[in-house]
């Protein structure tokens, strides 16, 4: 058997580095201070001391390039794992116990697909005002249903096997059974499902960003530096380069990162695609 | 069949239902204050009670819930505040613009997918296909409102050939459809990835079949086995991710309207966030929302018309 990594995997992993260690970098070092204005040097073009140039208040791109990586990932990361416990949390419980249990909660997430974050995001705006966590609320929300099919479908499979019928026949209750076979079993699929969803929430906060109902200023967010960008995109057109690529390229790598893990940890699937 | 049908309408009237519940309690529900809401912190009391009576916020959350269901359901969605018109009377003047915008990307994202998928899908394991797989997955991380900037870049500022946003209306229909065009390719070519791969992968699926290797030994063109034998096999997927799909783009135009200026309903829902409409935002999330779960359950009827053997299974 060949041990080599798929392609997708390795694309993957070294985009999602580079992006993690931006953002990791961020919190100890940036070239300069993220929110610190020179209007003296604004649109300053790529030089020794600003790398990417300065934007209309002669603030850093680099700098705010590498702030705003770490919130993306922030608010990812915790879309993903409180969309992804419930989620998951409710899979399980469905497909534990089955019957009207399993249906309610496979209707309700059926509901769910109803309401993309963006449409949740609105309501949570005009409601609350807009927020960055009222954009983390609205993502997690909308991945609980991904979840909640994905951990059934899975735990639905792992159930039919023997060690689970030999740990019921030692009189373990069902709730001890999902946490202690069912999930460890149903993780990998899980995880893979988590990185895709890594890269979807990068995007959705990037959009309710963009249209201001993510990141507030002065925090700093991809999305918000392009919708700043496009006001002046006869003025400096380089704004509206860099935070698209960035977010591009965060994007393409949790995406391809999710596919390697499941063209490594499922073959099966990989030789149907 | 009968029960097929049934089963499917009762489930998408059930699902209309809970949307409604849910859209409702989001805005009704939820520790807060409309009233204060829409008249910001220096209101007056007065004010305050007066608005208060004309929402109808002080009857029990049942009765307000029936209210905006049995009146929706009869076409009146409440009276805007900021615009002081009937909030029916305002998703009528931006629905055109868009339904032009969703059914204008919702053809072009059809076309480029099918040509791209199948393209790929007949140069499988060549550089066509790989080219069109690199495409697609770049298609997929690119957000759509900056793809819509990179082409307003490109076609608006650089070039100057299309205009750069706005809509001046139908009565020039030369400049209407211009100005349609960057929106369009903004919100196809971003969909149109996810179901390039799609097609593909559907069509080589059917491609490994039989009857397929019986139309080439009969001689057949490569052209028509494609298109005449292998796309119709292969659309149950392609027409499930359509429908999902169509969803999204619905969703899609109301970024896409924010980035182009397009009087559409996308623009109307952000106008009314800032404005605190909360009437407005309810009914056009409901909208939204009921599109959604529509196109769902057009997609659910459409399975059985494109393959019959479904027909017996259901």
């Amino acid at each position: 058997m060949k041990t080599r990594l798929p392609v997708n995997f390795l694309i993957g992993a070294v985009l999602v580095a580079l992006v993690l260690g931006a953002a990791a970098l961020s919190l100890v070092w940036t070239p300069h201070d993220f929110a610190q204005m020179n209007i003296k040097a604004k649109f300053g073009p790529a030089s020794s001391t600003y790398w990417l140039g300065t934007d209309q208040l002669g603030r850093d791109v680099v700098s705010q390039l590498m702030a705003a990586a770490r919130n993306s990932m922030t608010v990812a990361l915790a879309a993903v794992l409180i969309g992804g416990s419930i989620g998951t949390a409710l899979g399980l419980l469905a497909s534990a116990i089955g019957g009207w249990v399993e249906d309610l909660v496979m209707r309700i997430a059926d509901i769910g697909f109803a309401f993309p974050a963006l449409l949740f995001a609105i309501m949570l705006a005009a409601v609350f005002g807009p927020s960055l966590t009222n954009a983390v609320l609205a993502i997690s929300f909308i991945n609980i249903p991904v979840f909640a099919r994905v951990a059934r479908a899975s735990a639905n499979q792992v159930w039919t096997r023997e060690y689970v019928a030999a740990a019921q026949a030692a009189g373990l209750n069902r709730a001890v059974i999902s946490w202690d076979h069912i999930l460890p079993n149903i993780g990998a699929a899980i995880i893979v499902q988590a990185t895709i969803e890594f890269a979807v929430a990068i995007l959705a906060e990037a959009a309710l960003s963009y249209l201001g109902l993510g990141a507030q200023p002065p925090a700093p967010s991809w999305g918000r530096m392009l919708s700043e960008a496009q006001t002046l995109m006869y003025l400096a057109p380089q704004l509206a380069i860099y935070p698209g690529l960035c977010i591009v390229a965060a994007v393409l790598g949790f995406g391809l990162l999710g596919d390697g893990l499941r063209d490594i940890t499922d073959p099966r699937l990989s030789r149907e695609r | 069949m009968g029960y097929f049908l049934f089963r499917r309408t009762l489930g998408f009237v059930l699902t209309l239902f809970a949307v409604s519940v849910v859209v409702f309690a989001v805005m009704n529900v939820l520790p807060g204050d409309p009233a204060l809401t829409i008249l910001g912190l220096d209101a007056t009391e007065d004010a305050l009670a007066a608005l208060r009576e004309q929402l109808g916020l002080n009857d029990p959350l049942l009765t307000r819930y029936v209210h905006w269901v049995w009146n929706a359901l009869h076409g009146d969605f409440g009276i805007s505040h900021s615009f002081g018109i009937p909030v029916a009377g305002l998703i009528g003047e931006r629905l055109p613009m868009t339904i032009s915008l969703a059914v204008s990307g919702m053809i072009f994202t059809v076309i480029l997918a099918l040509v791209m998928g199948i393209g790929a899908a007949a140069n499988h394991r060549k550089p066509g296909d790989w080219g069109m797989m690199f495409i697609s997955q770049l298609g997929i991380a690119i957000p759509a409102f900056w793809l819509s900037m990179l082409l307003v870049l490109l076609f608006a500022v650089k070039l100057r050939w299309l205009p750069p946003g706005g809509f001046a209306g139908w009565d020039d229909p030369v400049a209407a459809m211009r100005s349609l065009i960057l929106p369009t390719v903004a919100l196809a070519l971003v969909q149109s990835s996810v179901l390039a791969r799609v097609t593909r992968s559907s069509a080589l699926e059917v491609m490994r079949q039989d009857f397929v290797r019986t139309a080439r030994a009969t001689g057949f063109s490569r052209r028509r086995i494609l298109w005449r034998h292998v796309l119709p096999n292969a659309l149950v997927p392609i027409v499930t991710i359509v429908g999902m799909q169509f969803a999204a783009l619905v969703t899609g135009t109301i970024v896409i309207e924010n980035v182009f200026y397009l009087p559409g309903l996308g623009r109307l829902i952000f106008q009314s966030i800032s404005n605190r409409d909360l009437p407005t935002v309810q009914a056009l999330v409901m909208l939204f929302a009921a599109i959604v779960v529509t196109a769902n359950f057009i997609v659910d009827l459409l399975y059985v018309v494109i393959d019959p053997r479904l027909k017996a299974r259901a």
